[in-house]
């Protein structure tokens, strides 16, 4: 692979309904974290239950519509299952119960008891021919040099990325509506937000509510861009990848998640392409790294990452220009 | 004691409050362990039920070692660690080389466990020297260092991953052993062995805790941090220490679980959710909390089996700690702070 290949294959996949979804998936951080600072670490599990709620609908023969319905509700079960318990406590609690539920969740959902439904560990696919059918672009391939998709891709990464925008714009606004301006104050100092007599539990709660739904959001994404769910794309790691794209762009910033979020799969995929190249053309020994390590390194890469982003750039990118401008 | 005589109007709400609390997270506690242990009676007869309680307890003296770290590094530092499962999984890896692994020494099983504990308590001593003391003396926000020890789980459970690969395997003096039979149950004498070791590293950590001076310094700071540091304790010291004590901990844990099942990358994660249960069972940050409801969830999770399909294992962890959540949020050994 020349430079030029592995770098229009980055730019390829930073613009790709991917990295829409993890966009989405950040902005929801974003509000839990970067306003409220609610620690979720159980974005997967949203992920995940938007993911499954349209594909499952729609497998038992259900409009894609109504499948998006069953991802909502799903989500805002969710929350409220998460939140009641833990928002009345310190923030760890929550920290601690979403990380366990989104894996605890994972493992039932590929479990035999849940295979009925969700199909184990096979996964669920072809789902989302409707929303192909509805398609209005004709066939072909458009783009401008190396950036080029085919009809389908384009309609699914039109609908991602109006998602992120208009998500974007919706937590711009809400952050600067009174109710975001408390939010915020929750964010900075709790007890403050209290004694002028705010229910800091419900607004908690809300946030919680709000940024699940993008995290939801983020699984319908995914799962229609894939045709496919399994339970194997709802790994952990997915929310540490979605909060390295928040950490990146600037935590508490508008354009922070969607920034971020491309740079992110902008620096992963030309990672990927780099090692993968190398170990084609024997550059590096197999010994060392074999075809199927590539994507463990990628996580080592993110890990060492997520640790320097907190260390040297903890502001992130938008972060960092703007204290300086 | 004495400022209570003084003020009793302010404080004699707070020991009411106590008082009847003490008995309802006994109540919680037994009502859950009576409920299951009932329903696996129910359903599977005393027989299996004893058995299931056997391994229970095996299950819960690993989830209790593990989870001391934890409740030690949280109580003292105010950190929940995210990356101990990995320490979990590393002591396990570890000993796995040293014992079978192509290419290492080939050692005995207890000599290897000694070196793999000690090399645990060496990787998070560091990791507090190298990692979490400077970002904590920057001044950075408790959320970022939360999301560092994340960074530093997903950095080591991928790194184990990449030198052993994703296939589970066992200790080598321990693939086939003969059961002993002892009045209807059998267990592996390696599962006696463990037990004991696992029950005197408790005893261990009990009297290190009350009887010596580090036990004494550890319990100060977690009390009160600078109250501890203006009577001259360090902190610093303190710190990794209690990173040593908890990695060290870890580590074994980590070899115990895999004596009894066997050494994956992802072992340490699953154990995590696990020993999570468990410190919030037992109230987050108190040792002997962790100790009572590792044991707790081991036994709860593994007698849960009796009655419903295996793979809910970790469902029911997850049950339990939402239902002490609600019922109780401070744990069994908490203290009853308001937060949040």
């Amino acid at each position: 692979m020349s430079v030029w290949e592995i770098l229009a294959d980055a730019l390829r996949n930073a613009v790709g309904p991917g990295a829409a979804a993890y966009a989405l998936a950040a902005i929801g951080l974003n509000v839990h974290y970067g306003y409220t600072g609610l620690i979720n670490f159980g974005q997967a599990g949203y992920m995940m239950l938007g993911a499954y709620g349209v594909a499952v609908t729609v497998a038992f023969g259900g409009p894609i519509w109504a499948g998006l319905l069953v991802a909502v509700i799903l989500s805002i079960v969710f929350s409220l299952m998460l939140g009641i318990p833990t928002l009345r406590l310190r923030g760890d609690y929550l920290a601690i119960c979403t990380i366990a539920a989104a894996e605890i969740l994972r493992l039932f959902f590929r479990s035999d008891i849940a295979a009925p439904v969700t199909k184990g560990v096979n996964g669920i696919q072809r789902f989302a021919d409707a929303f192909y059918a509805l398609n209005p672009i004709p066939r072909g391939y458009y783009g401008v040099g190396v950036l080029r998709w085919d009809e389908s891709t384009l309609w699914v990464m039109a609908w991602a990325w109006g998602l992120v925008l208009m998500g974007t714009v919706i937590v711009f606004g809400l952050m600067r509506s009174p109710w975001g301006r408390v939010i915020i104050s929750v964010r900075e100092d709790e007890y403050v937000a209290r004694s002028v007599g705010k229910n800091v539990f419900g607004l908690k709660l809300q946030s919680l509510l709000i940024g699940g739904l993008f995290g939801s959001a983020a699984g319908v994404v995914l799962a229609l861009s894939q045709q496919a769910v399994s339970t194997e794309a709802f790994m952990p790691e997915v929310t540490f990848f979605a909060y390295a794209a928040l950490m990146l762009g600037g935590v508490g910033r508008t354009w922070g998640p969607a920034l971020g979020a491309v740079v992110f799969w902008l620096v992963l995929s030309a990672f990927d392409s780099i090692l993968r190249s190398g170990v084609e053309s024997g550059a590096i020994s197999s010994d060392i790294i074999g075809d199927a390590d590539v994507g463990v390194f990628r996580f080592v890469l993110v890990g060492l990452g997520l640790l320097a982003l907190v260390a040297f750039l903890p502001r992130g990118i938008l972060g960092t220009i703007g204290r300086r401008a | 004691m004495h400022l209570g005589q003084l003020t009793p109007v302010a404080t004699k709400p707070a020991t009411r409050a106590d008082s009847r609390m003490r008995p309802r997270s006994l109540a919680v506690a037994g009502g859950i362990v009576v409920a299951v242990l009932v329903a696996g009676m129910a359903v599977a007869g005393v027989g299996p039920l004893l058995q299931g309680l056997v391994d229970g307890l095996r299950l819960g003296l690993v989830i209790a070692l593990a989870a001391i770290g934890l409740s030690l590094i949280f109580s003292t530092t105010g950190l929940v660690n995210f990356a101990h499962g990995s320490l979990v999984t590393f002591g396990a890896v570890m000993a796995l080389y040293l014992n079978t692994m192509e290419g290492g020494p080939r050692l005995n099983l207890y000599l290897a466990a000694l070196i793999a504990v000690c090399l645990g308590g060496i990787v998070a001593g560091f990791a507090e020297v190298a990692i979490f003391g400077p970002m904590r003396r920057a001044n950075l926000p408790h959320l970022s260092l939360l999301v560092a020890t994340i960074g530093l789980d997903m950095f080591g459970r991928n790194a184990i991953l990449y030198f052993v690969g994703s296939r589970p395997r066992p200790f080598l003096a321990y693939q086939v052993q003969e059961r002993i039979q002892i009045g209807g149950l059998s267990v592996a004498p390696r599962d006696l062995v463990m037990m004991a070791l696992a029950v005197a590293a408790l005893v261990g950590v009990a009297v290190m805790l009350q009887l010596t001076t580090l036990g004494r310094a550890v319990r100060a700071v977690a009390d009160n941090g600078p109250l501890a540091e203006a009577s001259g304790i360090s902190t610093r010291f303190v710190y990794i220490a209690v990173w040593v004590i908890g990695g060290a901990l870890a580590a074994l844990g980590g070899i115990f679980h895999g004596m009894s099942e066997q050494v994956s990358w992802n072992g340490g994660f699953l154990l995590l959710l696990l020993m999570f249960a468990a410190v919030i069972v037992g109230g987050i940050g108190s040792a002997y909390g962790a100790m009572a409801g590792g044991i707790l969830i081991g036994v709860v999770t593994q007698v849960s089996t009796l009655f419903l399909p295996s793979q809910l294992k970790n469902a029911v962890a997850m049950l339990v700690l939402i239902l002490a959540l609600l019922l109780r949020p401070q744990g069994l050994f908490g203290r009853k702070v308001r937060v949040g």
